[in-house]
């Protein structure tokens, strides 16, 4: 096991950059999970520490190893692929063993690796199948078989899940993180699955067109976005970003006016700067704490456990998520704990409180 | 809704009829004429016509002329076979490795399947004529005196050549197709479980080219034993001697300039089912051993 570093890392394929300027120590033994939107780099940025593609720019360190210039092969690292990526005529019992052979291990020993393996991710009744005889979770599972008995320095996963149906990726999910923690291997693992990313990391990463927007637990990227844009990215539904402008120390929208408590205002913003206000839809209360709108319901969708309701306000669409069985009218008034508003420059995205 | 649907029983065989004339007329019938024939014997001056059972084929067994033209066409069969087939994975393999250059590539060697068959077979025999081809004088430089006029194993060389010219084409295509059906995350995977470029070749893409593989060696090799006659007509004419007369030239020079229809017709039903021998493994043993 090992620390992974990556220092200035960038990636080009001809015309502008691909993945640019990513900083980010792994500790050993730590779960990262590199999330963002589609085409942001995730895949990318994953590839160049396994080896597959070539690093235009920084540096790539495994342990104390420079490994830009490393075969995939001499990096000891084990990768489990989207479409699983196993050897379609092999069985079972060849796939997990044919990283083994190629490096030579005694037979006694890839024997005792498969046995464990299998074991642990219960595949022992399919051994001499063929891929082709497994269910998609079968087959998830030999994936994941394949890259345990290597017991590599690092292990690296790019959207595992999401050929599963959405119960089974629950499931896998909860497995993954188990067998992550007791095995202690360091891994980094790609998704563009929010739920799946908070659910699975010690550490988020947050990318946005290449560049590392947020680096943190779950918990600080879900409670302070460092950006807009991960506000709007991490958490269902999204947090809402209302346009606003300060007007004599209170936020102007439209004709609403909202007096916000002492000391939640960065001081030094110019008057009538632009900003955008973040509310979570489920830090809404009914009650009012004298810090709210009233809005005008456009309808509601029901979930059991909540309902969202979608809304007017000053112009702006808003969403607030309130407790299933509470009573929605058509015009009502919704307020927010001032700890759960947050304040974000309209111009860069970069937050401010 | 309704689905419409055909509930005229007549109506599919009214539909297939064209079809079903064209193979009974061009197919069915002369199959059958050989046949019948293959059991008759005319006399020197084609006027009569006795029934001999299996005379033709006893008398073709005994033949030492057709006992070296099947070791011929044996020779022949393979050698083309293992050519094209080489050289079309070795070009399909070099294809994936530049995949940039892929239109330009592609084209250019597809176009050898497109030129008839006789076409390549003066083709070939120009580049190797031994007075004013390119092939001999060059040969000549390195000390080897090519003359396929004389020289059976050198004829033998240049019509296994001339065949497998246009088959590279196709088994290319076939290639091609197969490699590209392999996902690169496959190579990826196995880079990854320590298999170095020669070790992926022979541990994933062979196995996985297998099924193209083994449909490609019936196809050649039917196509050697059926398809070659323009091929051989052009170049050697099955000389010198006997040393390049494969099974379906002797099928034409004993036919139709022997006029030895009898035999002809035997030596016909012979290669059919050889034929129809390597079709039937085709489907029977390897499409069940190669499934995957
Ligand atoms: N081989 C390539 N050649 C050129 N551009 C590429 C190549 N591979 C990726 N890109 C580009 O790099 C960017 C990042 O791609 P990448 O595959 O890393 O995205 P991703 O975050 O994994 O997206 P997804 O969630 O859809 O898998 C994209 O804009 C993509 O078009
Ligand atoms: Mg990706």
């Amino acid at each position: 096991m090992a620390a992974i570093t990556l220092k200035g890392l960038g990636k080009s394929y001809g015309s502008g950059y691909a993945v640019e300027g990513v900083d980010l120590t792994i500790a050993d033994g730590e779960f990262v999970v590199l999330v963002g939107p589609s085409g942001c780099g995730k895949s990318t940025l994953l590839r160049m520490i396994a080896g597959l593609e070539t690093v235009t720019k920084g540096d790539i360190l495994i342990g104390e190893r420079r490994v830009n210039d490393v075969e995939p092969a001499e990096r000891d690292i084990a990768m489990v692929f989207q479409n699983y990526a196993l050897y379609p005529h092999m069985s079972v019992r060849q796939n997990l063993s044919y990283g083994l052979k190629n490096r030579g291990m005694s037979k006694a020993e890839i024997d005792t690796r498969i046995t464990k393996a299998a074991e642990t991710l219960e595949l022992g009744a399919y051994l001499d199948r063929k891929p082709r005889a497994l269910s998609g979770g079968q087959r998830q599972r030999v994936a994941m078989g394949r890259a345990i008995v290597r017991e590599p320095q690092a292990f690296l996963f790019d959207e595992p899940l999401s050929n599963l149906d959405a119960k089974l990726r629950v499931t896998m999910r909860s497995e993954i993180r188990q067998l992550q923690r007791r095995l202690g291997t360091t891994s980094v693992y790609v998704t563009h699955d929010q739920v799946e990313a908070m659910t699975l990391a010690d550490r988020l990463v947050v990318l946005n067109a290449g560049r590392i927007e947020q680096i943190g637990s779950p918990l600080e990227v879900y409670t302070h976005p460092a950006s807009a844009f991960v506000a709007s990215f991490i958490g269902a539904p999204a947090m809402n970003l209302l346009p606003v402008r300060l007007m004599s120390g209170a936020l102007a929208m439209g004709d609403q006016r909202i007096d916000l408590p002492p000391g939640l205002l960065p001081p030094g913003l110019p008057e009538g700067a632009g900003l955008l206000l973040g509310i979570r839809p489920e830090a809404a209360v009914l009650a009012d704490t004298g810090l709210g709108f009233d809005i005008a319901v456009s309808h509601v969708e029901e979930l059991g456990a909540a309902r969202i309701v979608y809304g007017q306000v000053g112009g702006q669409s808003l969403v607030v998520q309130v407790q299933a069985g509470q009573d929605i009218a058509p015009q009502m008034r919704v307020s927010f704990p001032a700890a759960a508003l947050r304040l974000f420059r309209a111009d860069t995205g970069k937050a401010l409180t | 809704m309704t689905r419409s649907t055909f509930n005229h029983r007549l109506l599919p065989w009214v539909l297939l009829a064209p079809q079903l004339a064209v193979t009974a007329v061009f197919f069915l019938w002369p199959a059958g004429q050989a046949f019948w024939q293959s059991f008759l014997r005319q006399d020197p001056f084609g006027l009569k016509t006795t029934f001999v059972g299996l005379g033709n084929y006893a008398a073709l067994l005994a033949d030492p002329y057709y006992r070296s033209a099947l070791w011929v066409t044996a020779e022949f069969s393979v050698a083309t076979a293992a050519l094209s087939l080489g050289t079309g994975l070795i070009l399909a393999l070099a294809l994936e490795r530049t995949l940039r250059m892929q239109r330009w590539y592609t084209t250019l060697l597809v176009w050898p399947y497109a030129v008839a068959p006789a076409i390549s077979g003066v083709l070939w025999w120009f580049l190797f004529n031994p007075s004013i081809g390119i092939l001999p004088w060059l040969l000549k430089g390195l000390g080897y005196h090519w003359d396929h006029g004389l020289k059976s194993g050198d004829a033998m060389v240049l019509v296994v050549i001339a065949a497998s010219w246009k088959q590279v084409s196709y088994n290319f295509l076939f290639f091609v197709a197969g490699l590209s059906a392999i996902p690169a995350s496959l190579y990826e995977a196995a880079a990854i479980d320590s298999a170095g470029p020669v070790r992926r070749f022979f541990t994933i893409t062979l196995p996985l080219l297998a099924p193209t593989g083994f449909f490609l060696v019936v196809v050649n090799l039917v196509y050697t034993m059926f398809d070659t006659f323009a091929v051989i007509d052009a170049t050697t004419k099955g000389g010198p001697g006997q040393s390049t007369t494969i099974l379906v030239y002797k099928v034409y020079q004993d036919g139709f300039v022997g006029l030895n229809l009898g035999s002809s017709a035997a030596q016909s039903v012979i290669l059919m089912g050889i034929v129809v021998l390597l079709t039937v493994i085709q489907f029977r043993v390897v499409e069940r051993k190669v499934e995957y």
